[in-house]
């Protein structure tokens, strides 16, 4: 104390260590990110979106794309077919253009065959190789003992299905990634239609308040008690079963926490000084409500679409399981679970990856939201 | 506190007749009709049809004659299932619903509130972390994923219990469905009652029961339980009405005879008095569960008052 009085010239400010003051929202970031489950989950989704959204252009096979020969493969890090049947399926061609199958190897995606004959033999016989499913692109590369030997090379189609197929044999792993498209966009899309009309709806109603206040929150009442499940069934069934009017359909009727929580939030906010400041300047209410109420609700917000998000994808694939959801051969996460309960004895992986995706989804997001309560939970610091 | 339910009672009526009106002419918006076949029936018959049902009437005065009619009692005839009235499909239905339905809430209940409350006690443990990943595991996994794999295990690979249907209606055919349906409420009952538990066990009261040396089984279960029950309680009504209403994907995964396939089949099917008859039910019972709730508040937390 005497010191900083002795020494007037001095800054007192220059003696202390340096500290900058920290908003709330650079504080909550701080919170955010030392809770290690959120930032796991943070990761773990932004593999999944990656997964979902960029695997398609690494993936040969297209989601609807059907190959006929192999329906219900398992899954397998060995590309098909394996080299024994494709041995087989050789020595089958071998017998047909009256060859011998001397040597034979498949390297990747080519082949290469020695064959021998006791008369020379034509280099039309690949042809007979290219008839086969297998094999294309055979061409003669050697021929010993005046032609009574050929080296035959050419390209073997086999395909990679590390998730195996479905019973239609399409490619798991591309329809696991187009169902994690249309899951995480529905789940985003919707609750940002939600999150839409449940922030406008529920300022509009707090900040008004008295007699409208009463009208809107009683309408919303009357809509908790409506069985939602009911309206989203009837208003699928109506509306038919395209993508953009699921989301829509869903958002509509997913609002109602979102509006309560948001007029909760404005009347705390609206007697504060600086919504009174802007009353005196004569702003209009939609002003105030639009400049003034909905940025501050904004932190209880994002914890609830964190929340919603989940639900939203839960509310998508109950509809997908009674046969609401998107119409094939489009398919969401919902659609492909339900799609393996069915055949959970015969062919389980049908049902375990896209289960791991979605559980593995819903998980992070949830570790996410209540990394984001935390966070943003103004008693707890 | 009878003032208080008749009153609850009768400002519920109006909230069941807008209930009632929004779904019956959301429906008939619809494209499509019950008697819609692939094959479409010869206009005579058809004409019938809509005769009989009165369908042919203008739908304001379809609308009156329903009103008139439920407030009787009679929910009228189901389209699909022929020679049903919704009334004796949904009587039919309604008890396995129920029994059903009511066992899955004391399992969520009881081991949602035993879970919740053992993590809250060993806050920030491995047990709490080991629970609370049960809880979220319960309520991330869709309870149609849930059905088939018990089934899997415990019906078709183990052998220990049947795979589906009511049977005698003895604990053994009531177990799984009874789980898959329990599964992700108990959940929820368990991160309520960990997070009120554990801002109960910091409250003031709680310090002073200990501080008087009372066992520490009788400050949790009978001080801080009390009023750690609050939002379980409020989360109870929907819960309740929820699960006594029947599951759809539950009662066709076990094919249960329950009403929750009603509502589905219904709509898909276009027989508009069959879910109408089921909106009435639920509306029904989530005012009631409501009620039943709020009464109960009063007797945990004393400051509330039904007057």
């Amino acid at each position: 104390m005497t010191d900083i009085v002795n020494n007037p010239g001095t800054d007192p400010a220059a003696a202390l260590p340096e500290t900058r003051s920290r908003s709330l929202f650079q504080l909550a970031a701080l919170r955010f990110r030392r809770n290690k489950a959120a930032m796991a989950g943070c990761v773990v989704m932004l593999l999944i979106a990656l997964f979902s959204f960029l695997g398609p252009l690494f993936v040969p096979h297209r989601y609807d794309q059907v190959y006929s020969s192999y329906v219900t493969v398992p899954p397998s890090l060995q590309p098909r077919p394996d080299e024994a049947s494709l041995e087989d399926a050789m020595r089958g061609v071998a017998t047909r253009a009256r060859v011998n199958l001397d040597e034979f190897n498949v390297e990747g995606q080519t082949f290469k065959a020695t064959i021998s004959a006791a008369e020379p033999i034509d280099a039309r016989a690949t042809r007979y190789f290219d008839r086969a499913n297998e094999f294309d692109d055979t061409k003669v590369v050697a021929t010993e003992n005046d032609g009574r030997l050929l080296k035959v090379e050419g390209s073997v189609s086999r395909e990679y299905f590390f998730f195996g197929t479905d019973p239609n044999g399409r490619d798991m792993l591309a329809r696991v990634m187009l169902g994690g498209q249309i899951s995480i966009a529905v789940g985003l899309l919707a609750s940002l239609v939600s999150l839409g009309i449940g922030v406008v709806y529920g300022a509009t109603s707090g900040y008004l308040g008295g007699r409208v206040d009463n009208v809107m929150m009683r309408f919303v009442e009357i809509l908790y008690s409506l069985p939602f499940v009911f309206l989203v069934v009837v208003l699928v069934v109506f509306f038919g079963r395209s993508f953009i009017l699921i989301f829509l359909v869903i958002g509509a009727v997913e609002w109602l926490d979102m509006a309560r929580i948001v007029r909760g939030q404005t009347l705390a906010l609206k007697r504060r000084e600086f919504v009174g400041a802007a009353q005196a300047l004569g702003l209009t209410d939609w002003q105030i409500i639009r400049r003034h109420i909905i940025p501050n609700t904004i932190g209880p917000v994002i914890v609830f679409v964190t929340v919603l998000v989940p639900k939203v994808i839960l509310l998508e694939s109950f509809l997908s399981f009674l046969g609401l959801g998107v119409q094939a051969p489009l398919t969401s996460w919902g659609a492909l679970i339900s799609e393996g309960a069915n055949n959970i004895q015969s062919a389980p992986w049908l049902l375990i990856f896209p289960s791991i995706f979605f559980v593995a989804t819903l998980f992070s997001l949830n570790f996410i939201g209540d990394g984001l309560r935390d966070a943003l939970d103004p008693k707890d610091r | 506190m009878l003032a208080f339910v008749l009153r609850r009672l009768a400002s519920a009526i109006p909230t069941l007749f807008i209930v009632v009106t929004i779904s019956f002419f959301l429906m008939r918006f619809a494209p499509g009709g019950p008697f819609n076949l692939e094959r479409p029936l010869p206009p005579a018959t058809m004409e019938n049809i809509m005769r009989t049902y009165q369908l042919d009437q203008p739908l304001w005065r379809q609308y009156v004659t329903y009103i008139s009619n439920a407030v009787q009692g009679d929910f009228g005839p189901s389209y699909i299932y022929k020679d049903n009235s919704v009334a004796e499909l949904i009587g039919k239905g309604l008890p396995y619903s129920i029994e059903l339905g009511f066992y899955a809430l004391l399992l969520a209940l009881v081991g949602g509130v035993a879970l919740g409350t053992a993590a809250a006690l060993r806050q920030n443990s491995t047990l709490d972390f080991a629970i609370m990943s049960l809880a979220t595991v319960g309520t991330t996994v869709p309870n149609f994923v849930v059905g088939p794999v018990l089934t899997l295990v415990f019906a078709i690979l183990l052998s220990l219990l049947p795979a589906g249907g009511w049977g005698d209606g003895s604990l053994s055919y009531l177990l799984l469905p009874m789980i898959a349906l329990a599964l992700p409420q108990l959940a929820v009952f368990a991160r309520l009652t960990r997070g009120s538990m554990i801002e109960a066990l910091h409250a003031d009261h709680i310090r002073t029961a200990r501080a008087y040396g009372l066992p520490a089984r009788i400050v949790v279960i009978t001080h801080a339980m009390r009023g750690a029950m609050l939002p379980v309680v409020s989360y109870l009504a929907p819960c309740a009405a929820a699960l006594m209403t029947g599951s759809a994907v539950v009662e066709t995964i076990f094919t249960i005879p329950g009403v929750g396939r009603y509502f589905v089949l219904g709509a898909l099917n276009r027989d508009y008095t069959l879910v109408m008859g089921t909106v009435v039910l639920i509306a029904i019972f989530v005012i009631v569960f409501n009620l039943l709730v709020d009464l109960l508040y009063g007797l945990l937390d004393p400051r509330v008052r039904h007057d």
